[in-house]
């Protein structure tokens, strides 16, 4: 075995209890990074879900010409904003109210009920002002006696997206943040605990590159396996939470290994920068 | 082969280490280096294996110069260069032959070369037989001894030796100060750190006397570059410095 990935090794055998410690202090800092993660992807689930809602309801006037609205269907379809149009005739429009509110079922007469057209944006398009775009666009048509699209209802969820966003955004940086400090001290200890034989290299004649190469593997091992536990602790706790409190999403396997990868890469980066300020001032 | 012309050294924080020091050791010589504490004698040691840079003046080992080594330059040099310290420095958790082996597997020995160089030199410092025993399980003359395999197991022109008797007992002290005499006899020269006054004038070795920072003696100043063991001392009395 190549000596580098054997001195890395021999770190983990010779000081088992510094090299759990670390590798448990990783994965709690990524545990709290996972958490938030975990927080952050319900939530955003949450948005996207309401979002999808977002619809704008055009009411055609009564007596208009089949065709014109077939037609006026058609052109809406074609713009790029435009996810999907439906036309709800007046007969479906009745049925509809019927099925949704049951108990009132007998108010509903025949004709009292306007057909109509109901838009739905494409994703990244449901922002208040596209939204509000498309409904002028829409009032163009002069069969649309009415435009409906809860625009207040919209600008909110829209501030609330925004919010949602910013919030997660600092929060992820400070998690991270602070996940890179903790992980960072961990390996700085390891590499003190290892001083004596760094000097020794040193003096024999090992190169720089020579030196890091079993830190640097010893860093990316220790941030792969608190990835790889820290993982396990957010499953666990999203099991916990769908059992006893609320269902919730959990990470995508590709964003699962992006982060447990994330934790190599940090392991990897503390090493890097904790052996280089040592063999700077030694 | 080590050349120091002008050297100061000055830490960042404390007084001037080295003060205008010059001399010159030739290959296979053999000198003391002696001083009080705090004289300066560890300082030029460091300045031989680059583990610190002169403040002033140029340090010259084996033809590379202070003034222009570049940091990528240092491990090259350094194996050509073997360093023994007081306090042994072993890796505890290895045995004796690992401990030697180490110094040649950091800068990529072959592994067929390693075993038959650590038998060698293990047998060459009188510990061939105590190969597989941890540093504790070893006497303080007998870790000296592997230290001393580890710096030689290089081939190293020279051995920098910084007090390697400070923590040993008389007869151990006797028994390395032979080992590096032997060593020194095998062609590679030796730069002996020592207060110890009572072991340099049992010899008529060059002695290079450090006070403050300075060189204030130097007893090959005018004697032949490589003086014979057990020929009479140089009679050299004046304080100057050969550069």
């Amino acid at each position: 075995m190549n000596l580098a990935v054997r001195e890395a090794f021999r770190a983990f055998n010779r000081a088992p209890m510094l090299s759990a410690l670390s590798v448990t202090t990783i994965a709690f800092s990524l545990f709290a990074f996972g958490l938030f993660g975990l927080v952050a992807v319900n939530m955003r689930a949450a948005l996207d879900q309401v979002e999808e809602r977002v619809e704008i309801r055009g009411f055609v006037a009564a007596g208009t010409a089949p065709e014109a609205t077939s037609a006026a269907v058609g052109d809406i379809a074609a713009f790029p904003e435009v996810g999907s149009v439906r036309l709800v005739t007046e007969v479906q429009a009745l049925e509809r109210a019927r099925r949704e509110l049951g108990e009132f079922q007998d108010v509903f007469e025949a004709g009292i009920l306007p057909a109509s057209i109901e838009v739905r944006l494409r994703e990244g398009y449901r922002d208040p002002e596209t939204v509000r775009t498309i409904a002028r666009r829409f009032e163009a048509y002069d069969f649309i006696d009415d435009i409906r699209y809860g625009e207040e209802w919209v600008e909110k969820l829209y501030n609330m997206r925004n919010i949602a966003t910013a919030v997660g955004i600092t929060l992820g940086l400070i998690f991270a943040g602070v996940a890179v400090i903790i992980i960072g001290s961990t390996i700085r200890m390891a590499v003190l605990a290892r001083s004596r034989e760094i000097h020794i290299m040193r003096l024999v004649g090992a190169t720089d590159g020579f030196i890091r190469a079993p830190f640097l593997i010893e860093g990316f091992l220790k941030g792969l396996l608190g990835g790889l536990l820290a993982l396990a602790l957010t499953y666990v706790t999203y099991t916990f939470v769908g059992q006893y409190l609320v269902q919730a999403t959990y990470f995508e396997p590709a964003l699962a290994v992006f982060g447990v990868l994330a934790g190599a890469l940090i392991g990897l980066l503390g090493s890097a920068v904790s052996v280089g300020r040592h063999l700077r001032r030694v | 082969m080590i050349r120091f012309t002008h050297v100061s050294k000055q830490y960042p924080r404390g007084g001037p280490a080295l003060d205008d020091v010059s001399f010159h050791l030739n290959k296979g010589e053999f000198a003391f280096l002696t001083g009080p504490s705090g004289a300066g004698k560890s300082t030029i040691l460091k300045l031989i294996y680059v583990g610190e840079r002169p403040t002033h003046g140029e340090v010259r080992v084996a033809g590379q110069s202070s003034a222009v080594m570049t940091r990528s330059q240092v491990p090259a040099l350094r194996r050509r260069i073997g360093v023994v310290f007081q306090e042994f420095r072993l890796l505890e958790d290895r045995t004796a032959e690992q401990n030697v082996a180490f110094a040649l597997e950091v800068i990529g020995t072959p592994r067929s070369q390693i075993g038959p160089k650590v038998a060698r030199v293990l047998t060459q410092v009188g510990l061939a037989a105590k190969a597989t025993s941890l540093p504790h399980e070893l006497s303080g003359g007998e870790q000296q001894r592997v230290a001393i395999a580890r710096a030689l197991v290089n081939d190293p022109l020279v051995l920098l030796a910084d007090e390697p008797t400070g923590n040993l007992d008389e007869r151990a002290t006797r028994g390395i100060f032979q080992l590096l005499r032997d060593i020194n006899a095998n062609g590679t020269a030796v730069l002996m750190a020592s207060h110890d006054l009572n072991l340099v004038r049992t010899t008529n070795y060059r002695t290079l006397e450090m006070n403050h920072g300075k060189l204030v003696y130097d007893s090959g100043a005018a004697a032949p570059p490589e003086p014979a063991p057990g020929a009479p001392p140089s009679g050299a009395t004046d304080t100057g410095a050969v550069a």
